[in-house]
């Protein structure tokens, strides 16, 4: 392939000294591959790292009006405590006994399903709604992993709403405030 | 019998064309490419598994980390027209090195009253400059009339939303992040998107 002129340096005998006609091509195989491998990871540095993200849609605080009543028992609450300890409970706060419990698969995905399930057994089909309550001693983490719990077992009536004191108290009686 | 002569061809090819085409792309994904800005307090961003692609442009991104917010817009026009405005809400007047140093930053967290001190720190020492955040209370009401400059920068230039992303530090604790959405919020900025890093169901 290379093509590298070895046959020159002799010296003639006698006659003239003549200027040895070299060939003009040039071996690319190498910068060919070089130019190759970066545009490979070009290509790939600058579609890989476009920013990723998730939406999220805030309920109108204004809009008053178009709020409708809804049965307690078809709520879930989650409460966001502290050193990512989770308290989830069906229905109103303080009446019904809540469950500590952890982020991922055998902890909120878990109760979320369950939940889910008998909200819509004993409503008549209706979806379960999901109240997140992201307490201050939560982390920004917390509030992504949860909602990433209602999107993957597709609970897609959720909202995040500010923690009432009694919630708060109940934190601080499973000790996760 | 006579055998048959096989003509033996050169295996040599001619790379030439293969190799313009090649640097040609080359140069263009290098042109095209955008150096990843540092964030000016580290941040870990959360794993969310099911990811869309943000836009490149008409992007607004607030990142949080430390308890300090930081604010950034895309396009050099918006950041004009938005460091104008808030020059006349709050009383500063930008001469031209300062707009011009502040069109090139990324991302910026200094509250109104040090901005011009910060805007006039040598392009070296600016990485070090303690940056406190922009005050995301309701007296200053910095924050807020950033991003609302900013809107109405991006509405009145070209006539589209402005979408406004939330880059959170994982541990970054809630109140921070909730007084962020509390601002959008307040104008009516209901949708908005968190940075997030693509992660499997599985965990």
């Amino acid at each position: 392939m290379a093509e590298l002129d070895s046959s020159g340096g002799g010296k003639h005998k006698g006659g003239k000294v003549r200027s040895k006609k070299s060939s003009t091509r040039v071996d690319m195989t190498a910068m060919v591959d070089l130019a190759f491998l970066l545009i490979t990871f070009f290509i790939l540095s600058t579609t890989l790292n476009k920013p990723k993200a998730m939406d999220l849609a805030m309920p109108d605080k204004d809009e008053q009006n178009t709020q409708l009543p809804v049965a307690a028992s078809r709520t879930m609450t989650v409460l966001l405590g502290s050193n990512n300890k989770l308290e989830w409970f069906v229905g109103e706060p303080g009446k019904t006994p809540g469950t500590v419990d952890n982020y991922g698969k055998e902890g909120l995905r878990k109760a979320l399903i369950e939940n889910s399930d008998k909200v819509r057994a004993s409503h008549g089909g209706q979806p379960m709604i999901v109240l997140i309550k992201p307490s201050d001693k939560s982390t920004y983490e917390n509030l992504v992993n949860a909602l990433d719990e209602l999107n993957i077992t597709k609970i897609d009536i959720h909202a995040i709403v500010d923690i009432t004191p009694v919630e708060i108290n109940e934190l601080k009686n499973n000790k996760i405030y | 019998m006579p055998r048959v002569k096989i003509a033996r061809k050169s295996t040599v090819t001619d790379m030439t064309a293969m190799c313009d085409v090649a640097f040609l792309l080359l140069t263009f994904f290098i042109m095209t490419a955008k150096f990843k800005q540092e964030d000016p307090v580290p941040v870990a961003i959360p794993g969310f598994t099911k990811t869309v692609i943000l836009p490149e442009d008409h992007i607004a991104t607030l990142t949080v980390g430390s308890g300090k917010v930081f604010f950034g817009v895309e396009g050099a026009k918006i950041r004009t027209t938005m460091l104008e405005e808030m020059g006349k809400l709050y009383n500063t007047t930008f001469t031209p090195q300062e707009k011009a140093v502040f069109i090139t930053l990324p991302t910026f967290g200094v509250p109104m009253s040090q901005l011009k001190n910060y805007l006039n720190t040598e392009p070296d020492k600016m990485r070090t400059f303690p940056q406190a955040g922009i005050p995301t209370d309701s007296v200053s009401n910095e924050l807020f009339n950033w991003i609302k400059q900013a809107r109405i920068a991006d509405k009145v230039l070209s006539n589209k939303e402005l979408r406004l992303t939330i880059k959170g530090d994982s541990r970054q604790e809630y109140p921070t992040i909730g007084r962020v959405i509390q601002i959008l919020q307040k104008q009516k900025v209901n949708k908005f998107s968190l940075i997030t890093s693509q992660k499997g169901a599985a965990n």
